[in-house]
């Protein structure tokens, strides 16, 4: 693999901003509002004004608007509200994870196509499910006559319907192959928690103790209630920027050092050939060959909890504990806290601040790599942090590293 | 399993490519497409055979043998259908490893589901207007250790 530093192009991008609107449960607001929100937070953040905006990149976008609550607002949503002129965007759910928008951002202004790139996720799943839980959400319209088709052919004749039975399934195997409990995986959502208590905008706040976790209900194995996120309505923005025209913004550019969008088996829940691992294996991989940094020099990681297992497989896939070593490495979580040796999804995560779906944890990432996190900043602001998003078939991480 | 008993289940969409796979049933047969070039069998159905890029596919019965690759007991009430806890697993049938069904782990009491169990198929009937299904659920095997 060449380490020629022209051949590593996000090298040439950095995150100079962002912002975040309304947090809650469910807001009962326009969709569209709360991400414009966002968006000029993170314009104003970042020191720019809408005029210097010339790219955007979203994750799912538009086309995905038809599933409930999943997609806020699409590309040209955002363009025309904020009547943008812009040189690139693009959106997709066929990406490397919700940061798959991001990674192609870096490579847009990389390319020279634009020079401050506006990224968003916006959801609305907690007030798209009103009073009927994920149900509402879950089951492709419900009905006597439906039938399914597409992936959810293979699912729903199943009474499969939900990512958390899928997902608790890739747990199962990989706690069986390495002698994992859900003991050690209490640890992922108890940190969340303790992170969540020192965060205004995280929807659950109340202490959890270790007891509270283990008598919750189950809901599918290994997964109690605990082990997965909360829907919720809010919006996340971030600016990716020229590198080389960051020199003078207000926030200490964060160089996108290398980022990781592999995928090495079938895109599908059910066919992938290591059901112990997810396309994290290769994304976490890919990012090591393209920097001199090592998982030793990570001061802080923001790895996705749709639910609390996936935490554990970034762990693994980014080098950051052994293979199969996850479970001890979390267990008590000191390893884990914000003044241990690699501090975790110090806002909560999507267990407790809500499923703002990928984009929340690189917001949180950089806001503690500025030391601008408040009650919840780590001591020292990290200087190298590595943020990842997304499970299954679809992963994507980048490492950061503050100049 | 008598049609009396069977639970509410949302059926698949039959098209030309997916019928001998949910419908096989009705001769107590799980079939799969299967490229005639290289024996390769094809899973969920493509246009041509993913190993060898030939279209010289057609439809073949597999023993029904299977190993449980993985598995989750639900108590969530996610949908209408099955009586709560209920097991939905991944099942790697012998003839080919690399194919995968999800499906429900059946006739066997909850706490004895493991990961490698031998299974066997067994199709739960719903008749429907749009043509009958014959949903492939799995059992263990009897006589396996």
């Amino acid at each position: 693999v060449s380490m020629d530093e022209n051949a590593i192009i996000e090298r040439r991008a950095a995150i100079t901003g962002v912002g975040q609107s309304d947090i809650g449960r469910r807001l009962f607001r326009d969709p569209l509002e709360l991400t414009l929100d966002a968006c000029l937070a993170a314009i104003d953040h970042a020191g720019l004004t809408v005029e210097d905006i010339d790219g955007l990149s979203t994750y799912p976008g538009g086309a995905m608007a038809g599933q409930p609550g999943f997609s806020g607002a699409g590309a040209y949503e955002v363009i025309d509200a904020l009547r943008l002129k812009v040189g690139w965007y693009g959106s997709g759910i066929e990406t490397s994870g919700q940061l798959g928008s991001v990674i192609n951002a870096c490579l847009a202004v990389a390319a020279g196509l634009a020079t401050h790139v506006l990224c968003f996720r916006s959801v609305w799943e907690g007030t798209a499910q009103g009073d009927k839980g994920r149900a509402g959400v879950t089951m492709g319209g419900g009905g006597g006559s439906f039938k399914a088709s597409g992936y959810t052919e293979y699912t729903l004749p199943f009474s499969a319907p939900s990512a958390a039975i899928w997902i608790a399934m890739f747990a199962q195997r990989h706690f069986h192959q390495y002698g994992i409990t859900r003991e050690q995986l209490a640890w992922i959502p108890l940190n969340a928690r303790r992170n969540a208590e020192l965060n205004p905008k995280a929807i659950y706040r109340d202490p959890m103790s270790f007891d509270d976790y283990m008598s919750v209900r189950m809901i599918t194995t290994p997964f109690c209630l605990y082990d997965c996120d909360v829907p919720c309505d809010g919006a996340t923005a971030v600016i990716v920027s020229r590198r080389d025209r960051a020199k003078d913004m207000p926030n200490a550019p964060l160089r996108v050092e290398a980022v990781g969008s592999r995928l090495d088996g079938r895109p599908s829940w059910d066919q992938f050939e290591d059901l112990s691992t997810m396309a994290n294996r290769a994304a976490g991989k890919q990012i090591w060959t393209r920097t001199d940094y090592t998982p030793a020099d990570v001061q802080m990681a923001q790895l996705y909890d749709g639910f609390s297992w996936i935490t554990m497989s970034w762990l693994e896939a980014l080098g950051l504990c052994g293979l199969g070593e996850s479970g001890s490495f979390i267990e008590g979580g000191a390893n884990i806290a914000r003044d241990g040796r690699l501090p975790l999804n110090t806002h909560g995560g999507q267990l407790s601040a809500g499923r703002l779906h990928g984009y929340g944890f690189l917001h949180e990432g950089a806001t503690q790599m500025w030391g601008q996190a408040g009650d919840r900043q780590i001591a020292t602001p990290p200087e190298v942090g590595v943020v990842a998003a997304g499970g299954g078939n679809t992963c994507g991480c980048l490492l950061l590293v503050r100049e | 399993m008598t049609d009396t008993e069977v639970p509410f289940r949302i059926l698949p969409k039959l098209n030309d490519q997916n019928r001998d796979f949910w419908t096989g049933g009705e001769r107590g047969e799980l079939r799969f497409w299967r490229c005639q070039d290289c024996g390769y069998y094809i899973h969920p159905p493509l246009p041509m055979c993913p190993r060898c890029h030939s279209k010289h596919m057609k439809t073949e019965a597999v023993s029904g043998r299977a190993t449980v690759a993985t598995f989750s007991v639900n108590f969530q009430p996610w949908m209408p259908g099955p009586e709560l806890p209920y097991v939905v697993g991944i099942v790697e049938i012998v003839e080919q490893p690399a194919v995968r069904l999800m499906t429900n782990i059946v006739n066997c009491p909850i706490d004895d589901v493991k990961i490698g169990m031998p299974v066997r198929v067994v199709f739960e009937h719903h008749p429907d207007p749009d043509g009958d299904v014959y949903l492939p659920l799995f059992e263990p095997e009897v006589g396996a250790a």
